[in-house]
């Protein structure tokens, strides 16, 4: 579903990713994890096309098609969804009515009717048992003075109603008490399907424990130094990234 | 992203959609300003002789008085003498109803998408076509006259009911109020007038489309609303105007008299062309607005959506006379390219126990400025006077400026007057989070600013808001990059 072949990316001139290679197939947990300041949260907004990063080598293909070509608006519609680390406050702008607006437009572009009012809302109390979101909730203006938990719930919310074929989550698990956790991973197991594929970016290994990953990638320095499966993930709980850093450096020397 | 810019190149270069115009036989004045065509348009209008004397007052108080300067707009003078005072369509007869119309006039209606039929037909809105300066048709008269309402053009009120127009007319905006008002009541050619009778509230909303289609001719409107004791009536008043390279000049004047427990909304969207996008010509808007609520527990409400115009110098106001009266006014502006607006209102605290509420909305992006210029007065007599004003700015990119300008003035220590202000800029961060969730850029810029406005438009009928909702788009599309 997903070929990432030697990107690179940079900020400002800065490098950020320095050759990234990753397969994703349907059906597939992904978990990147790694130090702060790694490139997990870069490589997240790449993959969705902020414009503030520069991909300067690589390619990636998503679905057999070139990914990078796309604007943001064409990615979200192919079927990426970012679930933001920050989720924006939009004042005035109810989430019914901005996501009524989002997915009639994901709608149209995969060649389905606009939902009408009706219809848009049985969707949308289908998908609110989810992630146990309330009503009032949606009917405030997007993200504005909801809390950190309401936020991320929000985000799921918005996943469960745009039926995204690649889910990235960046840092869904930040600012969550350990109930919210349960109930944002409840939601996002739920989403999960043989046709679907999911991308946990997380810095602990505490959400990998309601979201089971198939693989589990290290990421430091902007590439993927190591991989493996859930017990990957363990062990950096015990033992902290030291180690990979040490791995990496020694051979870098040799 | 290539794909991006081209979107954005796409929709700045959108030229202006009601920019056409319609090659009508037109009735016109000589060029130029004196006493003989202010003569000529008063004999061509079949006048009594205290309009022509109440006409030529004016330009006397006129001829007087120097431009203001002090609004932060800056355009070119305008020549006044180089201008035409009067241009009507030229019909064969008065027509009784629309089926007598030219059709090439109601052609023009329906390319702007307000086809007096389907007017007629739907929602049950009286309207008065205005266009340049002759009243072209006025549906719905019979069903508002069995009311007693009288809503008609200007001109056939002037004939109809000279007693009612000669009582109000100047009562509220005198010729000596300013140099436009004054301009105006020496050469207005027509306009509109309501009258709703003590008791009644009026059934429907009435409305009035207003368009400049003549070049060079300056267009001065006049409209008179009088609503007697306890009576009600909203009114809407729609513009566009066609693409012209030489700007024109509108100089109207509103005037709103509200009896006691009267209560008079007026709603504008204004969609005057704004110039193009490299500030080549476009409508200069001087109007002046004002209302009385002369009665006790009156109330006069403006709500305004101001999306066109080159230059626009608006302050619509009220006189808060009668105790326990209220004074609000609701706005959005917005500027684009070259635009320069300076607009606000005045709240004058008269009587007792009086209320006003200021909302205004400013949105500016291009190269343009946006000024909300606002006065809240308190006099003396005025005990328990309240004020609340709300003015907030956003940005759209960085060579746009927004300015405030509130001034408060009090004469009564038991006065209360609140205002607060905001500023803010469209972040990117909230068009990427829109794009990601597949919202295209400049349907995300409509979402974001009908959001911020959102208190504003939903003072506007139902049928008007949706309207102004996708003005407020056209008029910002491709505004951020």
């Amino acid at each position: 579903m997903l070929s990432i072949k030697n990107l690179h990316a940079s900020i400002e001139g800065t490098p950020i990713l320095r050759g990234i290679n990753l397969e994703i197939k349907a059906g597939e947990v992904h978990a990147i994890m790694g130090p702060n300041g790694s490139g997990k949260s870069t490589l997240a907004s790449v993959l969705a096309g902020r414009e503030e990063y520069e991909v300067t080598e690589g390619a990636v293909l998503f679905q057999g098609k070139d990914l990078l070509e796309m604007a943001p608006e064409e990615r979200a519609r192919e079927g990426v969804f970012l679930a933001f680390q920050y989720p924006v406050e939009i004042p005035g702008v109810s989430s019914t009515n901005f996501l009524r607006t989002a997915v009639n437009q994901v709608r149209e572009h995969r060649g389905l009717e606009a939902l009408d009012a009706v219809k848009f809302l049985s969707l949308m109390k289908e998908k609110m048992k989810l992630v146990e979101i309330d009503q009032k909730l949606l009917s405030r203006a997007l993200n504005e003075g909801f809390s950190g938990g309401e936020k991320k719930r929000n985000e799921i919310f918005q996943m469960a109603m745009l039926e995204p074929k690649l889910s990235i989550l960046d840092e869904t698990d930040s600012g969550l008490d350990i109930d919210a956790l349960k109930v944002v991973s409840n939601g996002v197991n739920q989403l999960k399907s043989a046709e679907n594929a999911t991308i946990v970016v997380t810095h602990y290994q505490r959400l990998l424990d309601y979201i089971v990953p198939d693989y589990v990638h290290v990421l430091y320095k902007g590439q993927i130094v190591k991989s493996g499966t859930k017990d990957l993930a363990l062990e950096l709980e015990e033992k902290g990234y030291d180690w990979i850093k040490e791995e990496v450096e020694s051979k870098a020397i040799v | 992203m290539s794909k991006d810019n081209q979107i954005l190149e796409e929709f700045t270069s959108k030229e202006y959609e009601h920019g056409w115009s319609v090659n009508y036989e037109a009735d016109e004045a000589p060029v130029g300003l004196n006493e003989d065509i202010i003569r000529w348009i008063s004999v061509k209008k079949e006048e009594p002789q205290w309009l022509l004397e109440w006409r030529l007052k004016a330009f006397k108080t006129w001829q007087s008085m120097t431009e203001p300067e002090w609004a932060n707009v800056q355009y070119p003078k305008i020549d006044l003498q180089a201008l035409k005072y009067y241009s009507a369509p030229k019909q064969k007869s008065k027509p009784k109803s629309l089926d007598e119309l030219d059709p090439e006039l109601l052609a023009i209606y329906e390319r702007l998408g307000i086809s007096l039929n389907e007017q007629k037909r739907l929602q049950g809105i009286a309207v008065d076509a205005v266009l340049d300066s002759v009243s072209v048709a006025t549906t719905f008269k019979e069903t508002l006259s069995k009311l007693g309402i009288v809503f008609c053009s200007f001109s056939e009120a002037v004939k109809e009911h000279p007693e009612l127009v000669k009582k109000y007319l100047g009562s509220v905006v005198p010729i000596t109020d300013n140099y436009y008002a004054a301009l105006n009541s020496a050469v207005f050619s027509d306009g509109s007038f309501c009258y709703i009778p003590k008791g009644v509230r009026c059934p429907m909303e009435l409305s009035t489309y207003f368009r400049i289609n003549a070049a060079n001719t300056g267009q001065f409107e006049r409209t008179l609303i009088v609503a007697e004791d306890e009576s009600y009536v909203s009114y809407l008043e729609g513009c566009t105007a066609p693409q012209r390279d030489e700007n024109q000049l509108h100089a109207a004047v509103v005037e709103i008299y509200a009896g006691a427990h009267a209560e008079v909304k007026y709603s504008t969207v204004q969609n005057w062309f704004p110039g193009d996008k490299n500030g080549k010509g476009g409508i200069y808007n001087f109007v002046t607005k004002r209302g009385i609520c002369a009665g006790d527990h009156s109330k006069i409400s403006w709500t305004q959506v101001e999306t066109g115009s080159a230059v626009t110098w608006k302050y619509p106001s009220c006189i808060l006379k009668g105790d326990h009266s209220i004074g609000e006014f609701y706005s959005v502006a917005v500027t684009n390219n070259y635009q320069q607006a300076d607009t606000g209102t005045k709240m004058i605290h008269i009587g007792k126990n009086t209320k006003s509420r200021i909302v205004s909305k400013g949105i500016s992006a291009g190269k343009s400025q946006n000024s909300y210029r606002g006065q809240v007065q308190v006099m003396k007599r005025a005990t328990n006077a309240r004020n609340f004003s709300q003015c907030d700015s956003l940005l759209m990119g960085d060579r746009c400026g927004a300015h405030t300008f509130p001034y408060i003035d009090i004469h009564n220590p038991t006065a209360k007057v609140e205002h607060e202000a905001t500023t803010s800029k469209i972040g990117e961060d909230q068009i990427f989070y829109c794009n990601q969730r597949g919202i295209a850029t400049e349907d995300a810029v409509a979402l974001i600013v009908n959001g911020y406005a959102k208190e504003v438009l939903n003072q506007l009928p139902m049928e008007f808001a949706v309207e102004a909702q996708k003005l407020l788009a056209l008029t910002l599309e491709g505004s951020v990059g």
